[in-house]
């Protein structure tokens, strides 16, 4: 999204008293950036908190929501002022402010400085964090062995993987590779996995672990068949 | 049955006491700041606590369909450490301006000391300037006296009595509290400050206006489902579902709607339980 395409949703979206807090807000930074640190946290109850695509599911954790596009607009009207400012909002942002955060740092000129950020938002077990980690910024800076852990902790905690920006293609072998151990794991203790592990798996179909999750169908335990196959199906793969 | 859950320090429970407040109807809670058990040396440690509660903590009770708000505030235990006073109450205001805070607290008294006194009188101005309800914790040693003091604060730094909450009430602060158009709060607890039966006595000698009954459970001993069971103490003392929602549901809710900061819009939306493979997955979490 470009940041007309953000001003454009943002007004579909918001209701008109929403907006015209907003624009006071801005109106105010010019005057005062610092004004930032109160205004930043009230946006949710003064612009909205809904998605911010109407037609978008509530339940997406990789959807933009009102107030995150409404945070966007604040932190860019900051100018050059808002990278002073970003590690104190971060560090005393509540969990709907660290989200806009991550989400509005390809927007803001910082290079590879935001990728502290990033890293933090990827250690929590929060879902909303996690997913908004992951976009345009991480696929951008995130080096492959981080970005392939990102990935692996998605499926993990349960944040679609289909929805991350760089999936599948910043995706490597060795990602490929822990995700079909992933599997494997999962097929032994007669579990489940998202369907969608197998277009990252099978970019480079790591043959190792996908052998040993097809000697499952071979398994004296009965739950670890039924898993292997069920796995193995989402693939496309039929028994013969 | 719905319940709001007005005081519960859910940081230190686990997702079986979660678990079992959803079943029996709890829709919503409010985590009082308090202390932990142990004083903290630091102002890190707050800003990491206030963070855990405006975060983490939400994100954990949404996976039960529990909608959680915080309060934030110095506690008077903590107060009396000087530094940690000051670097604390220069940091409030940040966190007081946050989506989901729904009063100052808990502030007060625990051992009358000037130190507590101070951070009392700075927060309940705090209160006034972000327009917030005040939560007070009333002292557990000479509660009387206590109780006293904080509503001549109370009144001296000009906060409407309705937006006021004084918490941990017994039959001896129940009067004052309630002549002085405050909010009067009973924390439930197995054996101690007051329990269900003594609280259905109060209840019968002065209705149940503007009282309100929360578990206030913690790490020490307490119990999560305090107010379910003085719901059915209600019942069986010959209270009507109309009462018993009052006091479990209406009551609390009316208090800390004055924050305006309330988030109880989807509670209807279903599913809110719903996990993949045993990793809750949030469903329509707001902020």
């Amino acid at each position: 999204m470009t940041v007309e395409e953000l001003s454009a949703a943002l007004a579909r979206a918001a209701a008109p008293a929403g907006l015209a807090w907003l624009q006071g807000a801005i109106d105010e930074l010019g005057e005062n950036a610092e004004a930032i640190r109160v205004r930043f946290a009230m946006v949710g109850r003064a612009v909205g908190r809904g998605p911010l695509d109407p037609r978008a599911d509530p339940a997406d954790v990789h959807a933009w929501t009102i107030d995150d596009a409404a945070r966007a607009l604040l932190l860019i009207a900051l100018g050059d002022a808002a990278e002073a400012e970003l590690d104190e909002l971060y560090r005393y942002g509540d969990t709907a402010e660290r989200r806009a955060i991550l989400r509005e740092l390809p927007y803001l000129d910082l290079g590879g400085r935001g990728l502290g950020f990033i890293d933090d938002a990827i250690r929590t077990n929060d879902t909303r964090l996690i997913a908004a980690a992951l976009g345009p910024y991480a696929t951008e800076h995130l080096p492959d062995a981080a970005f392939d852990q990102a990935v692996l902790k998605c499926v993990f905690v349960g944040v679609p993987i289909s929805g991350v920006d760089g999936v599948p293609a910043r995706a490597t072998p060795q990602g490929a590779r822990m995700l079909a151990a992933f599997v494997l794991e999962r097929v032994v203790a007669g579990r489940d996995v998202p369907a969608e592990v197998w277009g990252v798996i099978d970019r480079f179909s790591p043959q190792a672990e996908i052998a040993a999750i097809e000697r499952e169908l071979e398994s004296a335990f009965e739950d670890r068949c039924r898993a292997a196959e069920r796995a193995l199906g989402q693939r496309g793969w039929e028994r013969a | 049955m719905r319940i709001f859950e007005p005081h519960a320090h859910m940081t230190s429970r686990t997702t079986d006491d979660y678990e079992a407040m959803a079943a029996v109807g709890v829709k919503a809670v409010v985590e009082p700041a308090f202390w932990l058990g142990q004083p903290r040396t630091s102002v890190g440690s707050f800003v990491d606590y206030f963070n855990s509660l405006l975060g983490w903590e939400r994100f954990r009770a949404a996976q039960f369909g529990i909608r959680h708000h915080c309060t934030i505030g110095l506690n008077p235990k903590e107060a009396n450490d000087g530094r940690l006073r000051r670097e604390v109450l220069e940091i409030l205001p940040r966190f007081l301006a946050k989506d989901g805070v729904v009063a100052v607290g808990e502030i007060g008294f625990d051992a009358m000391t000037a130190g507590e006194e101070e951070a009392l009188v700075a927060q309940l101005a705090l209160a006034l300037e972000h327009e917030l309800p005040v939560l007070v914790h009333t002292p557990h040693r000479d509660k009387a006296a206590g109780t006293r003091r904080t509503l001549e604060l109370v009144e001296a730094a000009g906060l409407a009595c309705e937006r006021v909450l004084i918490d941990h009430n017994n039959e001896l602060t129940v009067h004052d509290v309630k002549a002085s158009g405050c909010w009067a709060g009973f924390s439930i607890y197995p054996g101690t400050k007051m329990d269900e039966h003594r609280l259905v006595r109060v209840l019968e000698e002065h209705g149940p206006d503007r009282v309100i009954v929360n578990s206030a459970c913690d790490w020490g001993v307490s119990d999560p489902l305090k107010v379910y069971k003085t719901a059915a103490a209600m019942r069986a003392a010959g209270f009507d579902e109309d009462d018993v929602d009052r006091v479990v549901w209406r009551n609390p809710v009316e208090f800390f709607e004055q924050s305006g900061r309330l988030i109880l819009d989807d509670l209807a939306a279903p599913d809110l339980t719903a996990t993949f493979e045993g990793s809750g997955v949030l469903r329509g979490e707001r902020a």
